[in-house]
């Protein structure tokens, strides 16, 4: 009971870290696509302007992923670790890089600095999550159990390929439809629609890929891909569908704060899909939740320790929000520096 | 054939590399905790004499470390993602048998990172708009946070060091797990404690390190004097009660975890009238070569008395002790970490009898050039004493329940090694590009300044051109600029 509890957290986690962690990804996906340093500096502005705040955050979201997977099912961690090797290894390696690309690429001045700090960033965007899809697609086709080695085939085998695709689609996706937000919140018209098109595309590319691996799966993971077309995986997976519609419809109008909402939709319906297709297993078909569960007492006091903490941390949230949105946390405007207000050289605050 | 000798050849050819490679990512991890955990503390009091006595010095000095803050709190979650990372990387062994019984204390670490990301972002884009005080009091609870962190990270590690909160069942798997216990363990307050005061001195004598150097350079405006006297006052506060807290811990050593204590001592067989040794060698046959021997002191440092029995290496068999290359590191690092921090007191003791007899700040050169120094040598303590707990636990990594060499992984040492390598490279260009960064702030800052001394215009606030600070605006004809009722980047995309 408290196991299901703990394993529909881990999968919220996941979810978040998706959307999240996706829409950061997706930003680099079109960083490494933008074209050369000059037809590309426009949608780079733009990027580096809307990422720098959050991307710290969604790396949490994936500790917090890491950390209910050893302590609430330490049997599922030890196993994906020890078979997945490899590839996590390299997506950690990835997101070292990733995030020290995109932080020291703003300060550095010169042209061969960024070039070289931004290639780091964008390359470990896309290579990250591929690579972390196909751990992923090698645990939902049953590749993976308790005791399996590291080996080759454990990741690179058809399933793996499309999820690491499907991963790169999707981060594409929801990165360009955050990214049409941005261009309009920025007043950057000509980006809305350059941002709109690549929405589009992506999403247009991602439905294809889902559709070839509905075929893949069939095949190569039946116990996932009978979870996907029954019951509450098909839910999802109609879900994620109604949501792209949506999104789509929503793109083709004044970009708002709904194709946002829609688009975090389609990622995190089709992550909760994949995990309602996984029910009983946290690994098909060999470990279910109830197995891989860690002591009774663990998993009660990681339900309350994340209960705790949600009652701390989402005031926190809600209220960098509402300062947000009132535009109390504001960055310098061309307009108060033509006043002169507020550029004194970091004097003192105003009104302090 | 030597006992060391020995026992690497029973070992798995994984567990050197992947030793290594825990080993190199946390000691570089280790260089930013100090600022994670101790620097908000160090910025909030800075900003609260600012706001205190309007001193518009000090603000913009809470100002700048804020956006120092955010470059290394986001380093930090990189460089700490990749130990998450290892933890299944590198000991598969530990997390799959022990996951659930020590794990909940990263439960509550992952969630104060969280909290206290959302708090920097709060305080380091709120100095635009938010009022003085509302600004002040959000950035409050950061230190909190921060302490909540640390809090998880060392419950794990003491457990490590004291497991309980379990009992074995026949296979000598954990079962009937108390949490409460197994986050309280012996060892958890004397580490607890012992750390949070080393962050709080470490990153004071940083900080004050750094304008150190800027009055033996010549720079004595009030500027330097404030950024130097807060945070060494702090961290002269605290190092006398770490001398306390210090000796406690080893105590508590010396009770909980006898063979470590008896590593980090170099006491070979168990003993009344042990004496001390300071530095010197371990030899395989528990003889020790080099050092200085002051009779009697062991004992009287244990239990406050010659009679004091210290228990030895000897006392377990060889293949449930750290090797005699193993204890003399551990003994090293130990001693180095007490001396260094004998010294900080001295040091700290000088700051305040001045303080106390002329209500000023030392003017001898001597002191300045300590005062720089003290700031790598609380970086060595720090590593130093990672080291002699680490070290001297060897070669458990769960203390009397399982060995480093049970948790490893299987995965191909080659790999492993190869792994190591990527590493390193990686690493030396993370932390070379954050040092090059802290220094280009610090050139636009100083620029800045002059700039503004000789009243000249300046472009725009220069600690906006960090990664995290408030963003700089657009540049001119660049790209159309966000009016002032626009929306921040913040919240928007959460």
């Amino acid at each position: 009971m408290t196991a299901d509890l703990i394993a529909v957290v881990l999968l919220l986690a996941v979810a978040a870290y998706a959307s999240a962690g996706g829409t950061d990804y997706g930003a680099g996906f079109w960083d490494l696509t933008a074209g050369g340093t000059e037809r590309g500096k426009r949608p780079r502005w733009l990027i580096d302007h809307a990422m720098a705040p959050v991307w710290e955050v969604n790396n949490v979201w994936l500790i917090f992923v890491l950390v209910i997977m050893w302590t609430g099912f330490p049997t599922l961690f030890q196993t994906v670790f020890s078979a997945m090797w490899l590839p996590l290894a390299l997506a950690a390696v990835g997101m070292v890089l990733r995030g020290a690309g995109f932080a020291f690429r703003k300060p550095s001045r010169r042209l061969a600095g960024r070039r070289l700090y931004g290639a780091v960033f964008a390359v470990a965007s896309v290579v990250t999550p591929f690579f972390l899809g196909a751990a992923v697609g090698g645990v939902a086709s049953g590749r993976v159990s308790p005791g399996t080695e590291a080996s080759v085939d454990a990741w690179a085998n058809p399933t793996s390929l499309m999820f690491g695709l499907i991963a790169i689609a999707a981060t594409a996706f929801i990165g360009a439809v955050f990214l049409t937000g941005d261009a309009r919140r920025f007043d950057a018209t000509d980006l809305i629609g350059y941002f709109r098109r690549r929405s589009l595309i992506s999403l247009a590319v991602l439905t294809l890929l889902a559709v070839i691996t509905g075929f893949v799966t069939h095949e190569d993971s039946p116990y996932v891909w009978h979870g996907l077309t029954h019951g509450l995986g098909l839910l999802f997976v109609v879900v994620a569908g109604v949501a792209a519609l949506a999104t789509t419809w929503l793109l083709r109008r004044t970009p708002g704060a709904w194709m946002r909402v829609t688009a975090v939709g389609v990622v995190a319906s089709a992550v909760i899909a994949w995990g309602m297709a996984q029910r009983p297993y946290l690994l098909p078909t060999s470990l279910t939740v109830a197995d891989a569960a860690g002591a009774p007492a663990t998993l009660t006091w990681l339900a309350i320790v994340t209960l705790v903490a949600l009652v701390v941390v989402a005031p926190a949230v809600v209220l960098l929000y509402w300062l947000d949105t009132r535009g109390e946390l504001e960055e310098l405007t061309d307009a108060e520096l033509r006043r002169g207000g507020g550029a004194d050289g970091g004097g003192p605050p105003p009104g302090g | 054939m030597p006992t060391s000798f020995h026992l690497l050849a029973d070992a798995p050819a994984q567990l050197l590399p992947a030793r290594e490679l825990m080993a190199f990512t946390l000691a570089s991890h280790i260089i930013l905790v100090p600022l994670g955990v101790a620097f908000p503390f160090i910025t909030l009091v800075m900003h609260y004499r600012g706001l205190r006595r309007k001193d518009a010095t000090a603000l913009l000095l809470a100002r700048r470390w804020s956006a120092v803050m955010a470059v290394q709190f986001a380093l930090g979650i990189v460089t700490g993602t990749v130990l998450s990372f290892e933890f299944g990387l590198l000991w598969p062994g530990l997390m799959g048998r022990w996951g659930d019984v020590f794990g909940i204390g990263f439960g509550v670490e992952a969630w104060a990172f969280f909290l206290e990301a959302v708090l920097i972002a709060i305080y380091l884009y709120g100095w635009r708009r938010l009022k003085p005080r509302t600004h002040f009091l959000l950035g409050l609870p950061l230190p909190f946070a921060a302490l909540l962190g640390a809090f998880g990270i060392l419950a794990a590690n003491s457990w490590m060091n004291t497991p309980q909160g379990f009992s074995l069942d026949s296979e000598g798997n954990p079962v009937d797990v108390n949490v409460w216990k197994a986050i309280f363990t012996p060892m958890f307050g004397p580490q607890y404690w012992h750390f949070v005061v080393a962050m709080i001195i470490t990153a004071g004598f940083v900080v004050a390190g750094v304008y150190a150097v800027g009055w033996l350079r010549g720079r004595r405006d009030h500027y330097h004097r404030l950024g130097f006297a807060v945070p060494f006052t702090i961290a002269a506060v605290a190092t006398p009660v770490q001398f306390v807290l210090g000796d406690s811990i080893a105590r508590s050593v010396f009770h909980k975890q006898p063979v470590k204590f008896a590593a980090m001592e170099i006491v070979w067989e168990t003993d009344t009238r042990v004496p001390e040794y300071l530095f010197g060698r371990l030899n395989e046959d528990g003889t020790v070569s080099g050092g200085l021997k002051i009779p009697l002191l062991d004992s009287v440092l244990a239990g406050f008395s010659p009679d004091t029995k210290v228990v030895g290496l000897t006392s377990v068999p060889a293949d449930q002790r750290p090797t005699a290359t193993q204890a003399t590191i551990a003994h090293w690092a130990f001693d180095i970490m007490v001396l260094i921090g004998s010294v900080l007191v001295l040091l700290a003791l000088w700051y305040g009898l001045v303080w106390l007899r002329h209500r000023r700040l030392p003017a001898s050169k001597w002191f300045y050039r300590s005062a720089a120094c003290a700031g790598v040598a609380s970086v060595v303590a720090v590593e130093s004493g990672w080291i002699a707990t680490e070290v001297g636990r060897q070669p458990w990594i769960v203390y009397q329940n399982m060995r480093v060499a049970e948790a490893v992984t299987s995965t191909r040492s080659t790999t492993l090694w190869i792994m190591l390598a990527v590493v390193m490279v990686v690493y030396v260009f993370l932390f070379g590009s954050f040092l090059a960064i802290l220094l280009k702030m610090r050139t636009r800052w100083r620029l800045a300044d002059e700039q503004r001394a000789t009243g000249g215009p300046s472009p725009h606030a220069p600690e906006t051109d960090t990664p995290y600070g408030p963003r700089a605006p657009v540049p001119a004809g660049d790209a159309p600029a966000a009016d002032g009722g626009a929306a921040g980047a913040e919240g928007g995309r959460r």
